[in-house]
C-alpha cells in the first residue's frame, strides 16, 4: 500500500545530510514551509545548498535557517527586501556564496529538471553581465544562452491539501515555485494544511499529482512568516 | 517657470496608450499607480510574476489573505475571473511572448533602448534580479517610467548606460515628468511635452541627442 504520511516533522526531514541541495518553495511571505524549516534547524544539517526564489525574512524560517550558519550558498533571485537582514550580513562578511538566477531561468531550470531537460536556451540575460561565460547559439537570427537543469536531493513543499497518495492542492498565490520543486528533487517533503483520504480530493483538482511527492506530514494551522515577523519572533 | 507632471500624471499618461485588452504586468513603483487610471472603456487584465492574472487593488487591512500577494510582496485582491497558477506558467506567459505591455521603472534607459534598472554595479551591493531580465526580453512592448533626471540632476535619458545592462535594446516609449519620448532607429524623439515643458528644456536635461516632436 502506498503511504507516504509521516507523523512529524522531525521525522520527515531527519535524513538530510551535511552538504545537500535543498530546494524550498514559497514567494515572499507566502507557500513557506516554515515548519520543516523549522524542524531542519533543529536537526542541524550544515553546508546546505538551498534553492529559493530569496533569502528569507526577519529571523524565522529560511533567514532562520541562514542565520544558523547551515547554509553555504543560496541558488536565488532576488536576495535582499526590507525585512532581509541575515543574508546581507553574511554575504557582506563573506560567509556565505550567492549564485543569482533571473527568476523565470530560475523556474525553468527547475522545471527542466523535473521534465527530464538537461538544458535550455533563453534570450533572458543576452546582452548583460549575467550572461558572461555561458553558451550561445542563434535561432532564427536571435542570440540565446543556454541555461542548464538545476536538481536538488530535497525539496520542502507547503500546500493546502494533500490525500496519501501525495496529491496535492494549493492555495492563491501560495503555489508558486512549489509544483515545481516536488518535481526537480530526488526526495520531495510537502507538509499539508489538511491531509484527506484518497478519493477525498477532486482529480480535476489536482495541482501536483501524487507521482511527484515522497514524504507527507500534516501540520494544521501552519505558522505565516508576516504574522511571525510582525510578533517580533525569532527561531530557534 | 516649469511645471510637468506629478508621478500619477505620468501614470495616467502611460495608460492611455495601453491598448484595450491588454496583459499588463507593473513594475514596482510610479508603474503601480497606472492601474488607477484605466481609461474609460477599456479593460486590461494585470498579470503578477508570482502567479496570477487579474491581480486587483490592495485590500483593506482587516480583509487581507495571507496566501494573495504580489511579486512586491504586497498583500493584492483577485477580481472575477481571475487565475492562479505556478511559477513556471507564470514566466511561460512573459518570456513566451503572451504578455502585451510591461511597465517599468529605471536608473537610465540609452537612445538605442537598452535598459539598466537592477544593479548600480557598486562593489559590496548585493545583486538582486527578479524577474526584470525575464520581462524586458520576453513582453512585447516595455514602456518606462521615470523622472527625466536623478535627484541630483544626472540624466536617466542617456547615450549609453553606464551602469549594468537589465536587457538591451527593449524600450520601446519613456513617460518622464517632463514629456513622453519614443526610441527610435534615429534616437530619442519627444512625442509630447508636459504642460509647461519646452522642448529645449527637456533637451538640456537630457543626455543624449533628442529629436523634437513631428
Amino acid at each position: 500500500m502506498i503511504d507516504k504520511e509521516y507523523s512529524s516533522v522531525a521525522s520527515a526531514i531527519a535524513d538530510i545530510p551535511d552538504g545537500a541541495t535543498v530546494m524550498i518553495g514559497g514567494f515572499g511571505a507566502s507557500g513557506n514551509p516554515i515548519e520543516l524549516i523549522h524542524a531542519l534547524i533543529d536537526q542541524g544539517a550544515k553546508d546546505l545548498t538551498v534553492i529559493n526564489n530569496n533569502t528569507g525574512n526577519g529571523e524565522v524560517g529560511l533567514a532562520a535557517l541562514i542565520g544558523n550558519h547551515q547554509v553555504r550558498k543560496m541558488i536565488c533571485s532576488f536576495p535582499r527586501s526590507s525585512q532581509s537582514r541575515v543574508f546581507p550580513e553574511l554575504y557582506k562578511a563573506g560567509k556565505i556564496e550567492l549564485e543569482l538566477v533571473p527568476q523565470g531561468t530560475l523556474a525553468e531550470r527547475i522545471r527542466a529538471a523535473g521534465a527530464g531537460i538537461p538544458a535550455f536556451f533563453t534570450p533572458t540575460t543576452v546582452g548583460t553581465i549575467l550572461a558572461e561565460d555561458k553558451e550561445t547559439r542563434q535561432f532564427d537570427g536571435r542570440t540565446f544562452v543556454m541555461e542548464p537543469w538545476l536538481k536538488a536531493d530535497f525539496a520542502l513543499i507547503k500546500c493546502e491539501t494533500a490525500d496519501r497518495l501525495g496529491n496535492l492542492t494549493f492555495n492563491k498565490t501560495a503555489r508558486n515555485f512549489n509544483p515545481l520543486m516536488c518535481m526537480a528533487a530526488t526526495t520531495t517533503i510537502v507538509q499539508t494544511g489538511k491531509l484527506v483520504a484518497r478519493g477525498d480530493i477532486d482529480p480535476e483538482r489536482v495541482i501536483t499529482p501524487g507521482i511527484f511527492v515522497n514524504r507527507i506530514v500534516e501540520v494544521s494551522d501552519p505558522v505565516h512568516e508576516d504574522i511571525l515577523i510582525a510578533e517580533g519572533r525569532s527561531y530557534p | 517657470m516649469s511645471t510637468g507632471w506629478n508621478r500619477e500624471e505620468m501614470a495616467a499618461r502611460a495608460a492611455q496608450d495601453i491598448p484595450d485588452g491588454s496583459y499588463v504586468n507593473l513594475g514596482i513603483g510610479i508603474p503601480e499607480l497606472v492601474a488607477k487610471f484605466v481609461p474609460e472603456g477599456r479593460e486590461f487584465i494585470y498579470h503578477t510574476e508570482n502567479g496570477m492574472l487579474g491581480m486587483g487593488p490592495p485590500p483593506a487591512e482587516d480583509e487581507r489573505d495571507l496566501d494573495l500577494m504580489n511579486a512586491g510582496k504586497k498583500y493584492v485582491t483577485a477580481v472575477p475571473g481571475a487565475a492562479y497558477f505556478h511559477h513556471a506558467d507564470s514566466f511561460s506567459m512573459i518570456r513566451g511572448g503572451h504578455i502585451d505591455v510591461c511597465v517599468l521603472g529605471t536608473m537610465q534607459v540609452s537612445a538605442n533602448g537598452d535598459i539598466a534598472n537592477w544593479s548600480t554595479g557598486a562593489p559590496g551591493a548585493i545583486p538582486a534580479v527578479g524577474g526584470a531580465m525575464d520581462l524586458v526580453q520576453g513582453v512585447k512592448h516595455i514602456f518606462v517610467i521615470t523622472q527625466h533626471t536623478t535627484k541630483t540632476g544626472e540624466p536617466k535619458l542617456v547615450e549609453h548606460c553606464s551602469y549594468p545592462l537589465t536587457g538591451p535594446g527593449v524600450v520601446s516609449r519613456i513617460y518622464t515628468d517632463l514629456a513622453v519620448v519614443d526610441v527610435t532607429p534615429a534616437g530619442f524623439r519627444v512625442v509630447e511635452l508636459a504642460p509647461g515643458i519646452t522642448f529645449e528644456e527637456v533637451e538640456s536635461k537630457t543626455g543624449a541627442p533628442i529629436l523634437p516632436p513631428g
